[in-house]
């Protein structure tokens, strides 16, 4: 279970104060207007927005004292995922261990989680020789690798298409499925939380609030929430 | 909000080793400056040879930054609007001079405005006198040979950033020549000006070699000149710590007045764009312009030129003590530029994770030490310990490197910037640290730059005629010595040939590691 605990999140004038949880394997969508800090929420979690006041817990354990490094937390950024320079297969091998070179087993696991988001066949590529969609696949293979139990999604398929990007949401609650991730998503787009969220953060007027269930939720918005939905 | 949302502080690398660095090289030139003041028994006076010194320095200095600014505004104008085939190259050899052995420019210089140069030859066939290239003017000369192409590469920088719709709405006004001049390109001067001669000024405040081979005697005697002259041929340390002294209030002063007026440092690519403009389209307009370039290319070619085509009889029978000179000079250039690296790249990482500080100390120190102090500091730190000239070599790399440390970190700071930008949060969010980091991320992603600014520094550092001059016995010589020694001994051929290897050897070098640096490397 991951729980805000009067979390106070403060940058210069802005300030987002957030008290929730959220239950282990849930998949939830963070939606609100533009500005209202649904990436800053996840960056707290992440580690790289420290909390003027609050703890955040995960299974019980206060998150502070780790780095970013440290927290059990994969996450993936709107852009700049991959590492230019490096081949998909290297990119995804720093999942593993970033300070290291790797043994044969962890080679082959590496080998496999590239096969397992359909990349089999281009992990000698860099990621400037891969399509939008497989950047991200390539992304998520990492994600797999590093055997983290949060996933955090701040917006990495922005860029995409509608069909392609449904395609990597499908295959994102695949993999948190098969490997009981709890994921906390950012979007901007209340058909993305529909067709992978159970729940919703709504995050707006300075308050991260707890999370609802996504159908009650949209059908039934909150005034915050219609604002920003508007009337269709 | 998810780009402002980038927070400031993420590290994956330690900053310390940049800190340790900036202080070792602010240890290195403020210590050598204490020795020399400690060892300098008191009460040498400022005699009349030392203020024509300072005078001197000072004239020449302003001399060279005014008349270098003055006919690089038309030069960078008349680029900046004019497209024509060698365009590209031309704006290319601008940045040529910058790492132009001195000797071999003054060899060039000599060439066609010495004595017998082609200038005086062609004089001569109208029965007028020969040019004299020694005393004031000679300097001036060298000097505006060599930052002209700067001060011009800078404004037209400036030029080149006046925004196009800027042109094209002065054109929709029909504005004319005057106006375009009074709306666009004095305000864009008044900015870029100051700060380009600022930086011409304080280079020329330590002009060392040109002042070694073109000026002397008493009334053409830079301090940098005048201390080694007090240090080699009268050994008097005072006088050398006293003129140190005076020489480093000038060149800090000067190196922060550039710092304050500062401004992009033209080594920058993307100045071979040419805007798009509608002025300039009268025939006078355009001959001017073909006139100017023609002449500003002339005059940085015809030197080039001269040191090849004198070169190359003497190349065939070059003197053993030229080969042996040039092999020292590539171990020093070798050493110095992995010494740069060392101090340069963990530096540079600090400064771009935030530490500016230490860039401006570094910035301030490698403009305003001069090498003849911190030579001469050096040696009075190992004179009592061992023979200073079993030091010769590595002082010399070690002073080449502090010189070419600003221009290093002008370099890679902005790149590492970028890369620390796009990579950092990645990096720290793998958990990667400190090896791993350098290895799979700044060194791969910094390449090009890195091997700019090492073929930089060698090329710097295989043309310096400084403190090598100060420390080295007969027996020993750089090849910018040995060159320097050879026109002593009016073995002009010798000299000649000398230069032209000289020349082919620093240009090769900068090519070499410019070249391997971005080879294959992805942006």
């Amino acid at each position: 279970m991951l729980k805000l605990e009067g979390a106070d999140i403060r940058k210069g004038t802005f300030r987002l104060e957030a008290d929730l949880e959220i239950a282990g394997g849930a998949r939830v969508a963070v939606i609100g207007p533009s500005g209202a800090g649904k990436s800053t929420l996840l960056e707290a979690v992440a580690g790289f927005q420290p909390l003027a006041a609050g703890r955040i817990l995960w299974q019980g354990r206060d998150l502070a004292p780790l780095g970013p490094g440290k927290r059990p937390v994969a996450m993936l950024f709107q852009d700049g995922n991959l590492f230019p320079h490096l081949s998909v297969r290297q990119n995804v091998g720093l999942g593993v261990d970033a300070n290291r070179r790797l043994t044969a087993t962890e080679r082959a696991q590496v080998d496999a989680s590239i096969a397992r988001v359909g990349l089999q066949g281009l992990e000698d590529r860099k990621p400037a020789e891969l399509s939008g969609g497989q950047q991200s696949r390539a992304a998520l293979a990492r994600v797999l690798v590093q055997g983290r139990e949060l996933l955090l999604l701040d917006e990495p398929f922005a860029a995409l298409g509608p069909a392609l990007k449904a395609e990597m949401l499908d295959l994102v609650r695949d993999i948190t499925t098969e490997s009981d991730l709890t994921m906390l998503m950012v979007s901007h787009d209340p058909q993305d939380a529909r067709r992978i969220a159970d729940q919703v953060v709504l995050v707006a007027e300075g308050t991260a609030r707890p999370p609802e269930p996504t159908v009650q939720l949209l059908d039934n918005p909150p005034a915050a929430l219609r604002s920003y939905l508007g009337d269709n | 909000m998810a780009h402002s949302a980038q927070p400031v502080n993420l590290r994956p690398v330690a900053t310390w080793p940049g800190t340790c660095a900036a202080l070792g090289v602010a240890l290195l030139v403020l210590g050598t400056l204490a020795a020399v003041t400690l060892r300098a028994e008191g009460g040498a006076g400022f005699g009349a040879a030392d203020q024509s010194a300072l005078r001197f320095t000072l004239v020449q200095a302003v001399l060279s930054a005014l008349i270098s600014v003055g006919l690089a505004i038309p030069v960078a104008r008349a680029l900046a609007r004019r497209r024509f085939p060698g365009r590209r190259v031309l704006i290319t050899l601008l940045g040529a001079p910058f790492i132009l052995p001195v000797i071999v420019a003054i060899l060039g210089l000599l060439a066609v405005f010495g004595r017998s140069g082609w200038v005086s030859d062609a004089l001569g066939l109208v029965g007028l006198p020969p040019v004299q290239i020694y005393g004031l003017h000679g300097v001036v000369i060298a000097h505006v040979f060599f930052n002209l192409p700067l001060a011009t590469r800078l404004i037209l920088q400036g030029w080149q950033e006046i925004p196009a719709e800027r042109f094209r709405l002065a054109a929709q006004l029909d504005a004319g020549p005057g106006a375009m001049w009074r709306l666009l390109e004095l305000p864009m001067l008044r900015q870029v000006v100051p700060g380009a001669a600022a930086v011409i000024f304080a280079i020329c405040l330590s002009s060392f070699a040109v002042a070694l081979t073109l000026g002397g005697g008493p009334r053409a005697t830079t301090l940098e000149l005048a201390i080694y002259q007090a240090f080699h041929f009268d050994f008097d340390l005072g006088r050398a710590a006293m003129l140190s002294s005076v020489q480093l209030v000038l060149t800090v002063a000067a190196a922060l007045l550039a710092l304050r007026v500062s401004l992009g440092d033209g080594l920058g690519a993307g100045l071979d764009r040419a805007v798009a403009r509608w002025d300039g389209a009268g025939a006078r307009a355009w001959l001017s312009d073909g006139l100017w370039i023609a002449l500003a290319a002339l005059f940085l070619m015809l030197p080039l030129l001269a040191v090849l085509v004198a070169g190359v009889p003497g190349l065939a029978s070059l003197p053993g003590s030229v080969w042996s000179a040039a092999w020292v000079s590539i171990q020093i250039a070798s050493l110095s530029t992995a010494l740069l690296l060392l101090v340069a790249l963990p530096l540079s990482a600090s400064i771009a994770m935030g530490r500016k500080r230490l860039g401006e100390v570094a910035g301030i120190l490698g403009l305003a030490a001069s090498p003849l102090v911190i030579g001469t500091g050096l040696f009075v730190m190992v004179y009592p310990f061992v023979d200073p000239f079993v030091l010769a070599l590595p002082v010399t790399a070690v002073v080449n490197m502090v010189m070419a440390l600003p221009f290093a970190l002008r370099i890679l700071v902005p790149r590492m910037r970028q890369v620390l930008r796009q990579n950092a949060r990645l990096a720290v969010a793998l958990d990667m640290r400190g090896r791993a980091v350098w290895q799979r991320v700044l060194l791969p992603r910094c390449r090009a730059q890195i091997g700019f600014a090492a073929g930089l520094t060698a090329a710097l550092s295989l043309g310096d005629l400084g403190v090598i001059a100060l420390f080295a016995d007969p027996e020993v010589a750089t090849l910018p010595l040995q060159v320097y020694r050879l026109m002593g001994a009016y073995r002009m051929e010798a000299a000649q040939g000398a230069a032209l290897l000289l020349f082919v050897l620093s240009m090769g070098v900068f090519w070499l590691l410019d070249r391997g640096g971005r080879y294959h490397a992805e942006t």
